[in-house]
């Protein structure tokens, strides 16, 4: 059907033109942008990159540098603490078992705007704004119930043999869990993996409010505080920056399609 | 397996029920349990409490009753609020599952190319809650942005869509529907469930396409679309980032796009009035909650499980 592909492919390009728009308009001289909506590029420009990644101090180097601290710091805690727990639910027989797993599985549905004023009093009493704790310790503390679910799920699925016969042969759970559950739970860390590195790099909600000093400011935070720095004629740079920002989101999403679609097919992501 | 099983009984004495393992398990959930405390429930709980008092962070809170309570019903300002946030729930969330729904059929069974389309049509959902694309957005819709560029061509003469109060909700409307991406990956996964033979006995039936997708497509895809819609409700509740970025934050023009999550956020994180902050993010847990419970209650009416 002809006339289907047709109909996709112009309303996806319709829907991805002004991204495609930006990037264009991120390699073209400033007063063009307003002049020209067109994709054909006349010349290439790099003005625009390089005045926007000097425009801030520090450069934008040290936010893309933040980010990826914070994204790896977040990715771990993830890793190690949701599939710890996820072991848990899915394999071990314990007290109370279906009522803790029923508030787990409430708290994929709490809003962070209902914890975040007494998680702030509690994170800047300790002395922890400007650092990147109070990210990255509640990763630690598997609060993103989503990644806990999505691993349970997988664990039920693998062949509950392996870890008996395991135990037959006297590996306790800390065994079980390190050299048999574990390595066979890949994909699903690799979803976990993707998903961390894709909301944790735009997240800005929480960014926003623990990271105030430039030093420490990530790259979404740093965005914004660009864009609200400059006059609005130089959109320029701020494409430029904007692109730059999303070059990381890009990258995982060739990489990890397959394991994002398959997340967002079993659990239901963002 | 047999063999194992056979083991596994010996070692337990038949079908005696499994040994608890509550150590382990305190450990393995001990992280878990820790964030429990201090990052979620407790802070829910802490909220609660902190709802009851006059607090800016530097001085101890003051007990103050009800007043921060009272103060929602008086606070027209966040009324307002509420305004743009119910509205842009109720239409976003809608136009977005009927365009992911009807992409989702359109991809639909085997088609050339899906895992292209597929990409293409869910990339706009990784980028959609980024500052970039808010910072993208407030170029596109203003005065001298690419869409009065490309209306000029066909003769509209357009107006600053982000400046103007009637229809700076609306921009971020589109740009809530453009994330349709997520969705539609989940409702592919539904009509893949449908077993192809009530498509073929239908059409034997001399069903059309159309009755075959109000009786077959739509009733067995029902329960997706209902979690589909809980999920993207609880969802649009929490935007934030792209009315703070296309606004500077303050939620204009004439408070336009102040979204409940901004105002909190003003109310806490700007004028550090943490006491009204937290009964704020009280009743927000609460409208969410009801929404969800009417959701649940309405789904008995028209969800269909069939089995």
């Amino acid at each position: 059907m002809p006339a289907k592909h047709l109909g996709l492919v112009v309303i996806g390009f319709i829907m991805l033109y002004p991204v495609l728009w930006m990037i264009v308009s991120s390699l073209r001289p400033g007063d063009e942008i307003f002049r020209n909506p067109g994709l054909i590029l006349d010349s290439l420009q790099t003005e625009n990159y390089t005045e926007g990644w000097n425009a801030l101090n520090p450069s934008f180097g040290t936010y893309l540098l933040n980010s990826t601290i914070l994204v790896l710091g977040c990715i771990i805690g993830n890793l190690v603490s949701c599939s710890m727990a996820a072991y848990a639910f899915a394999r071990l027989n314990f007290s109370g078992k279906r009522w803790w797993f029923g508030i787990m599985l409430g708290t994929i549905m709490l809003p962070v705007h209902v914890i975040i004023v007494p998680q702030y009093v509690l994170f800047s009493q300790a002395g922890w704004v400007n650092t990147f704790l109070p990210l990255i310790v509640p990763k630690i503390l598997a609060t993103d119930a989503f990644f806990v679910f999505l691993m349970v799920q997988f664990i039920r699925g693998l062949p509950r043999e392996l870890d008996e016969a395991a135990r037959i042969d006297g590996c306790g759970h800390p065994r079980i869990f390190a050299q048999i559950v574990l390595p066979l739970m890949k994909p699903a860390l690799a979803t976990t993996t993707i998903f961390t590195f894709i909301w944790t790099w735009n997240d800005f909600f929480t960014q926003l409010i623990y990271l105030t000093d430039p030093e420490m400011y990530t790259v979404p935070v740093a965005l914004r505080s660009f864009v609200d720095s400059t006059v609005a004629t130089s959109w320029g740079s701020q494409f430029a920056m904007s692109v730059v920002s999303l070059v990381p989101i890009f990258l995982a999403f060739l990489i990890g399609q397959r394991y994002l679609v398959k997340g967002i097919a079993t659990t239901g992501g963002k | 397996m047999s063999a194992l099983d056979e083991l596994r009984q010996l070692r337990h004495g038949g079908v005696q029920v499994r040994k608890r393992d509550n150590k382990a398990a305190f450990w393995f959930l001990a992280p878990w349990f820790a964030g429990l405390i201090f990052i979620t429930v407790g802070p829910v709980l802490a909220s609660f409490l902190l709802g009851f008092t006059k607090y800016n962070l530097i001085q101890p809170p003051k007990f103050i009753g009800f007043d921060n309570f009272a103060r929602i019903f008086s606070d027209e300002r966040l009324h307002n609020a509420l305004g743009v946030t119910f509205t842009y729930v109720l239409v976003s969330v809608p136009l977005q599952l009927a365009c992911a729904l009807g992409v989702a059929l359109l991809l639909d069974r085997g088609l050339r190319g899906l895992a292209f389309y597929r990409s293409a049509f869910y990339l706009p959902s990784l980028l959609g809650s980024s500052v970039a694309i808010a910072v993208l957005w407030t170029q596109v819709f203003g005065a001298e942005g690419l869409i009065n560029r490309v209306l000029s061509f066909v003769g509209i003469e357009g107006r600053g869509w982000i400046s103007d109060p009637d229809t700076a909700l609306s921009t971020l409307i589109v740009l809530n529907v453009w994330t349709f991406g997520s969705p539609m990956i989940i409702f592919l996964a539904g009509l893949r469930q449908i077993p192809a033979v009530y498509y073929e006995a239908a059409a034997i039936d001399g069903a059309s396409k159309w009755s075959q997708f109000w009786r077959i497509t739509l009733p067995l895809l029902s329960p997706i679309l209902f979690f589909n819609l809980v999920l993207q409700i609880i969802h649009a509740f929490q935007s934030f980032t792209q009315a703070f970025v296309v606004s500077g934050g303050t939620g204009g023009p004439s408070d336009s796009t102040m979204f409940y999550t901004l105002y909190l956020y003003q109310q806490g994180f700007s004028r550090f009035d943490m006491g009204y902050a937290s009964a704020l993010a009280w009743f927000l847990l609460l409208i969410i909650a009801a929404f969800t419970a009417i959701n649940f209650w309405a789904a008995k009416y028209w969800v269909f499980y069939d089995d």
